[in-house]
């Protein structure tokens, strides 16, 4: 094979591992940005790669296979939100500490998953294979040498992805709600005197994480796996945290870093194809990305720079 | 931080108590939606753990790592860290253990085995000391430098055992000669793999107990965990601090390591992918209410119903994940202690008339 093809078919892999990790970044750039600390991210992208694999199943089984990806994403997202909402109860209204609260998450999903997966299938350990997302080919843009097969041959969802990268960037810095939910993560009483509702707005961040981290999770069982088990998110909600605060809190940021992640899985499954990588040991590849992560923040310049009331509940009755 | 002094200031024990019964309640009403039979379950699931002194002392096996993750996580939570990386620390206290067990395997006994708890122990802090390291000198959230060095340990663990320590042909280290089984329990407990390591754990979390509370560094530990900046002012060293709680909390995690290898397996395995102790250690940490004898008991409570679990799907058929749901109820409320008071308000609300009278 020659380079450009295996280049070419690099980028390919490279986004479509990252999709998902873009997603379920950007959840928690809203949650985080409106001041609520999500380390749930894990639990409910495991609530959407379920709720995909099952409503996708029911679609296709009542025929309506050409739709059933597109539902298991709806069921997705609605799954996702309802996760996130017992999150949103805890941490906002009984002002729960906000990683308990999330850690529940995380519990709640990998038990109520595995449990209704059984329970529908009777007994089963995965849900049925399903078909899921084809690739779909841009025309003209497809025809562009490495580029396009790596780029303009994706799934639809990485398409999405990119697109929702720059709406939430937009949404978050140039419009009043943006501006509102920053606010309510710095400085929420300040937000307050002004007339920002702050819980409501919490509750909105985090019901906008829970919808992304759905899809996220819709991803990969649409994409990659076609089933739903108990190894199917297997701690990519956490590298999604990473590529949150990695990216500083901001989506063009965090979405430089899952393409990061997403690469570093990608050279995975490419690294045999070079001559020079016999002499190294595999798991020293591996950790190529995770070692790199750390040099790259060694070296950035500045302090992380998360939302000032980050993990505080609000209580107006504090100063 | 502030939270964790609320939760202690008041109803330290009942709330406890009730969001228990109330998560064991939530698996029951799962269970009965799911068209299961919760009483036959629940039993099967205490029969299972107390049934025969076999599965008692295995119970007691797999409560083990689960004290010393949890006194992991609960420490650094108490100097304001969040260590999400005791998975990897665990990793990193085996490979320690299994490396010096394996390969000074000439020295005595007496020598080896303690020289092997005390590396697991020693490379574990380190390992952690990175993170702590990193957060104290350069502000990196210590988050993400710990779920980085989770799969760094992972993948270094995995390379060690490989080149080091493998049988040719199978996916796992040699035997380990150094042991901390308790072989004299043997025929006490039907062979249940009973290690010092559970020792080890009690002491862990009186150790904490004692630093945190009763010595000059605990104090300033502490003070850096409610309010870095006040005792930064004070003129505590919070970078050292922060380092420092890192370590120690790296140690636990690594005996934990330790403990698996020398007391359970006697030999390490290659992993596919991350063994999870870590995240049953937040949950533990976070049950405990990041007490150290909260997270003793917390350990006892999650071993039991993990271990308990097998035994539900298998004389019940209740699939056993059913009992993350109830750990998760559990946690909520746990946290979310507004729901607690607000189902003991009417108890409360009695026994105030019952004084008026």
């Amino acid at each position: 094979m020659d380079v450009l093809t295996l280049l070419g078919q690099m980028l390919n892999t490279t986004l479509v591992f990252s999709t998902a990790l873009i997603f379920a970044a950007l959840g928690g750039i809203f949650s985080e940005r409106s001041g609520v600390v999500n380390i749930g991210l894990e639990g409910l992208m495991m609530f959407g790669a379920f709720a995909a694999a099952v409503g996708g199943y029911y679609a296709q089984d009542a025929g309506y296979a050409g739709m059933a990806p597109w539902i298991g994403v709806l069921c997705a997202m609605a799954v996702g939100i309802i996760g996130a909402l017992i999150h949103a109860v805890a941490s906002i209204t009984f002002k729960a500490d906000q990683t308990i609260s999330g850690t529940v998450i995380n519990f709640l999903a990998a038990g109520s998953t595995l449990y209704l997966v059984k329970l529908l299938f009777e007994g089963a350990g995965e849900t049925p294979l399903i078909d899921g997302f084809y690739k779909y080919k841009v025309p003209l843009l497809s025809e562009i040498p490495v580029l396009g097969p790596g780029l303009f041959n994706s799934y639809p969802t990485t398409y999405l992805a990119v697109i929702l990268v720059i709406v939430v960037y937009y949404l978050l810095f140039k419009t009043p709600f943006g501006l509102r939910l920053r606010a309510v993560g710095e400085h929420p009483s300040a937000a307050d005197t002004l007339g920002v509702n702050v819980n409501r707005m919490r509750y909105i961040g985090v019901m906008l994480s829970g919808m992304l981290a759905g899809i996220g999770g819709a991803t990969i069982t649409l994409t990659t796996t076609g089933t739903f088990a108990h190894n199917t998110i297997s701690g990519q909600g956490f590298i999604a945290i990473a590529a949150m605060i990695f990216g500083k809190w901001n989506p063009l940021g965090a979405f430089g870093a899952a393409v990061f992640f997403g690469f570093s899985q990608a050279i995975r499954n490419y690294v045999q194809q070079f001559g020079w990588s016999q002499d190294i040991p595999q798991e020293f590849i591996y950790m190529i990305p995770y070692v790199l992560t750390i040099i790259v923040l060694v070296s950035a310049v500045g302090r992380s720079s998360a939302p000032s009331a980050l993990g505080q509940p609000y209580d107006p009755s504090k100063r | 931080m502030n939270k964790f002094k609320k939760i202690f200031a008041t109803d330290s024990y009942i709330v406890p108590l009730v969001a228990i019964l109330l998560g064991f309640l939530v698996g029951a009403i799962v269970m009965l939606i799911g068209g299961y039979d919760p009483i036959a379950a629940y039993g099967a699931l205490f029969k299972r753990v107390f049934g025969s002194p076999y599965d008692f002392g295995e119970a007691i096996r797999e409560m083990t790592p689960l004290m010393l993750t949890g006194l992991s996580v609960a420490f650094a939570f108490r100097s304001g860290l969040f260590n999400i990386g005791a998975d990897g620390q665990v990793l990193i206290g085996m490979t320690a253990a299994s490396l010096i067990g394996i390969k000074w395997a000439g020295l005595p006994l007496f020598l080896l085995v303690p020289l092997a708890v005390i590396g697991a122990g020693l490379c574990g802090g380190l390992w952690a000391g990175i993170a702590g390291y990193l957060k104290a000198k350069r502000g990196i959230n210590e988050v993400i430098t710990t779920i980085m060095l989770n799969w760094i340990a992972l993948f270094l663990a995995n390379y060690i055992v490989r080149t080091f320590l493998l049988i040719p042909g199978q996916n796992r280290s040699e035997d380990i000669p150094a042991s901390i089984s308790m072989t004299f329990l043997n025929s006490f407990f039907d062979n249940a793999r009973l290690h010092w390591g559970t020792f080890i754990a009690l002491a862990a979390a009186v150790f904490f107990y004692i630093y945190l509370w009763k010595t000059k560094q605990g104090f300033e530990m502490r003070a850096v965990g409610l309010n870095p900046h006040a005792a930064e002012y004070a003129g505590m060293n919070v970078g050292r601090n922060v380092m420092k709680s890192m370590f120690i909390a790296g140690v636990f995690a690594g005996l934990a390591g330790a403990g698996e290898v020398l007391g359970v397996f006697h030999y390490q395995a290659v992993f596919a992918g991350s063994p999870g102790y870590g995240f049953d250690g937040i949950a533990v940490a976070l049950l405990g209410l990041t007490h150290p004898f909260g997270v003793i008991l917390a350990a006892i409570l999650y071993g039991m119903l993990t271990y308990g679990s097998a035994g539900m799907s298998f004389n019940a058929d209740v699939p056993p994940e059913l009992i993350r749901i109830v750990i998760g109820s559990i946690i909520f409320f746990i946290a979310a202690q507004g729901i607690v008071r607000w189902v003991l308000k009417p108890f409360y609300f009695k026994r105030k008339k019952e004084k008026v009278l």
